[in-house]
């Protein structure tokens, strides 16, 4: 099977680990005091100081961050690094309240990418590979991410970003795109429309790999996907405030490594914000562990997951997090149930006669809230007898429920009809007024 | 022998739908003799007998429309009454279920024309030939 990367960091004995940890978790607290004016305020407010950090544990008495830090010190009050030593500048979209900016040093540059050489080599990708990036290049960290990542094992990258999905596909054929990342919701569109221009990806391409990100996705468009077209769909996960894109599952599929050497990882109990057990589902909180322009102590991403830090079949002694359940911010409450959109996602993609594309409207009638699931129906799914649709509906309706725990209404929508996607799906259109 | 295709669609229940079936046949030259559109809230279904259902079921499905093909008994009643009972009374008697049916009158043979889509099409044609009803054929059909 695929090799390492880097095997020595990779394979590292967890003591080793843990020591080389320890060691860059004091460098960066003292880092950051000495020169974030940021950190040394919240370490004061906290009454911590960098020589109480003597051990790995002890990361509890430090302050968190909040995506609100960034926000409210935008654009670089946060930096640790001086402008002379930044060469590159992300920028989030900012869909709530300002943007956040984030900036790297050349090292964090490097970091990165070794990070991303890592993690695509653990998929079974190498320099033979043709790697097409269909993630956004720009402002957003998942083309330029991804890009670097793939230069760095030597495969040939395609940098062709998001849109233009006929020519995606052509090149796909031309240059023999072995490997694919884009976001799931926009695999399925180049699925769509490959379909549409008579293209089997399984029997007219050689793509083997995709890597998909960028969005929470169930295991069940997984299955589909990978079902429909032969490839292994690999989860990639990261966000822009920790660098971007950073960390895959390997050809296990069995969760996503965070190397441990660049990361800490912490899994909380987001209402006490004590730590929860290996296998126990919580918010994430990484400590960035080398990273120079914005360092990061704490931060609360938001997401939630489970974490496994047993070592991995591949050889692997790095933890790993299970694929992502939600991100905090895309819960619904719905008559005061938390709904995830990937909840919703993997009843779905368990019917058959469900097609690829689905979306959740709320809304209130009344003084009550009302959720509506609406579904392309499949061509298989199609019956000219109005029993059987009223019946389908019923039984998508009967499975989200047994799943939610709150009742839904399904419409069936002609195929076609749901918004696609070039980048990341917007599947929640919430019409209640608050 | 060869039985009728109806051609049925999956609507969404909204302003321009079924112009948009009537315009893409009427494009592709295909003629409609009867249809029917049942509708259940937020979709329907509209059910059709083409002079062409080959040619209808191509465009339609290339103009990105959920459709499938059912094969249907077109049968000829007396435009009088009693016709229709004459017929649906000698299915249920032979324990034939009618999933529905819909009727159209055509001009030149100034015949009804009664389309029926039952559980079990054989028995059905059996029923109906013992009694002397007349099964319009696809070529009849078309010829309408």
């Amino acid at each position: 099977m695929s090799g390492y990367w880097d095997p020595h960091i990779e394979r590292m004995p967890l003591e080793d680990l843990h020591a080389l940890q320890e060691d860059r978790l004091k460098s960066v607290v003292r880092y950051v005091y000495d020169h974030s004016a940021f950190y040394r305020q919240r370490f004061k407010e906290a009454g911590v100081e960098p020589g109480d950090i003597k051990t790995l544990a002890d990361v509890t008495k430090l302050p968190f961050t909040r995506k609100v830090d960034l926000r409210d010190n935008y654009p670089t009050g946060m930096f640790s690094a001086p402008k002379s030593q930044v060469v590159r500048y992300h920028v989030s979209s900012g869909t709530t309240g300002k943007p956040t900016v984030v900036g790297y040093t050349k090292g964090d540059i490097e970091t990165w990418s070794e990070s991303l050489a890592r993690a695509l080599t653990s998929v079974g990708l190498d320099s033979d590979d043709v790697v097409q990036v269909g993630y956004g290049y720009g402002l957003f960290t998942g083309g330029l991410g991804l890009h670097y990542g793939a230069e760095r094992i030597g495969a040939a990258v395609l940098p062709v970003g998001t849109g233009n999905t006929e020519r995606q596909i052509e090149l796909m054929q031309d240059l023999d795109t072995t490997a694919i990342a884009c976001t799931p919701s926009y695999f399925l569109h180049i699925m769509e429309v490959a379909e549409k221009m008579g293209v089997s990806i399984k029997n007219d391409t050689k793509l083997k790999a995709g890597i998909f990100g960028a969005e929470p996705w169930s295991l069940e468009t997984r299955k589909r996907i990978e079902d429909a077209t032969g490839i292994k769909a690999y989860d990639i996960y990261g966000t822009s405030e920790i660098s971007g894109p950073l960390f895959t599952e390997c050809h296990v599929q069995k969760g996503i490594h965070i190397w441990a050497d660049m990361f800490l990882t912490e899994v909380i109990d987001p209402k006490t914000n004590e730590p929860v057990a290996d296998g126990e589902c919580g918010e994430l909180v990484f400590t960035t562990l080398h990273k120079f322009a914005l360092p990061l102590i704490r931060y609360r991403i938001g997401d939630l997951t489970i974490m496994n830090s047993e070592p991995c079949e591949c050889g692997r002694t790095h933890p790993r997090i299970m694929r992502i359940l939600g991100r905090t911010d895309d819960m619904l409450i719905i008559r005061g149930i938390n709904v995830f959109p990937s909840q919703v996602e993997s009843v779905l993609m368990k019917i058959p006669e469900v097609g690829d594309h689905w979306e959740i409207i709320v809304g209130r009638k009344g003084p009550l809230d009302m959720m509506t699931v609406r579904v392309e129906l499949t061509e298989s799914g199609f019956s000219d007898k109005i029993g059987d649709l009223m019946k389908l509906k019923k039984n998508i309706s009967k499975e989200l429920k047994g799943v939610l725990n709150i009742a839904a209404e399904v419409d069936l929508v002609e195929p076609g009809t749901i918004p696609r996607s070039m980048g990341k799906a917007k599947r929640v259109t919430d019409n209640r007024k608050v | 022998m060869s039985e009728i295709k109806q051609i049925s669609l999956f609507v969404e229940n909204r302003p321009g739908r079924t112009a948009k079936v009537a315009k893409t046949l009427s494009d592709a030259g295909v003629n409609i003799r009867a249809l029917t559109i049942a509708e259940a809230g937020d979709f329907g279904v509209i059910r059709m007998v083409l002079d062409d259902p080959e040619k209808g079921y191509k465009v339609l499905k290339d103009n990105a429309f959920t459709v499938s093909m059912t094969d249907v008994l077109a049968v000829e009643m007396k435009d009088t009454p009693g016709g229709l009972y004459e017929i649906v009374n000698s299915l249920g008697e032979s324990n034939v279920n009618v999933d529905y049916a819909y009727a159209f009158v055509t001009a030149k043979a100034q015949k009804a024309m009664l389309i029926l889509r039952v559980d079990d099409i054989a028995k059905a044609r059996k029923v109906l030939g013992e009694k002397n009803v007349k099964i319009a054929t696809k070529e009849e059909i078309q010829a309408i």
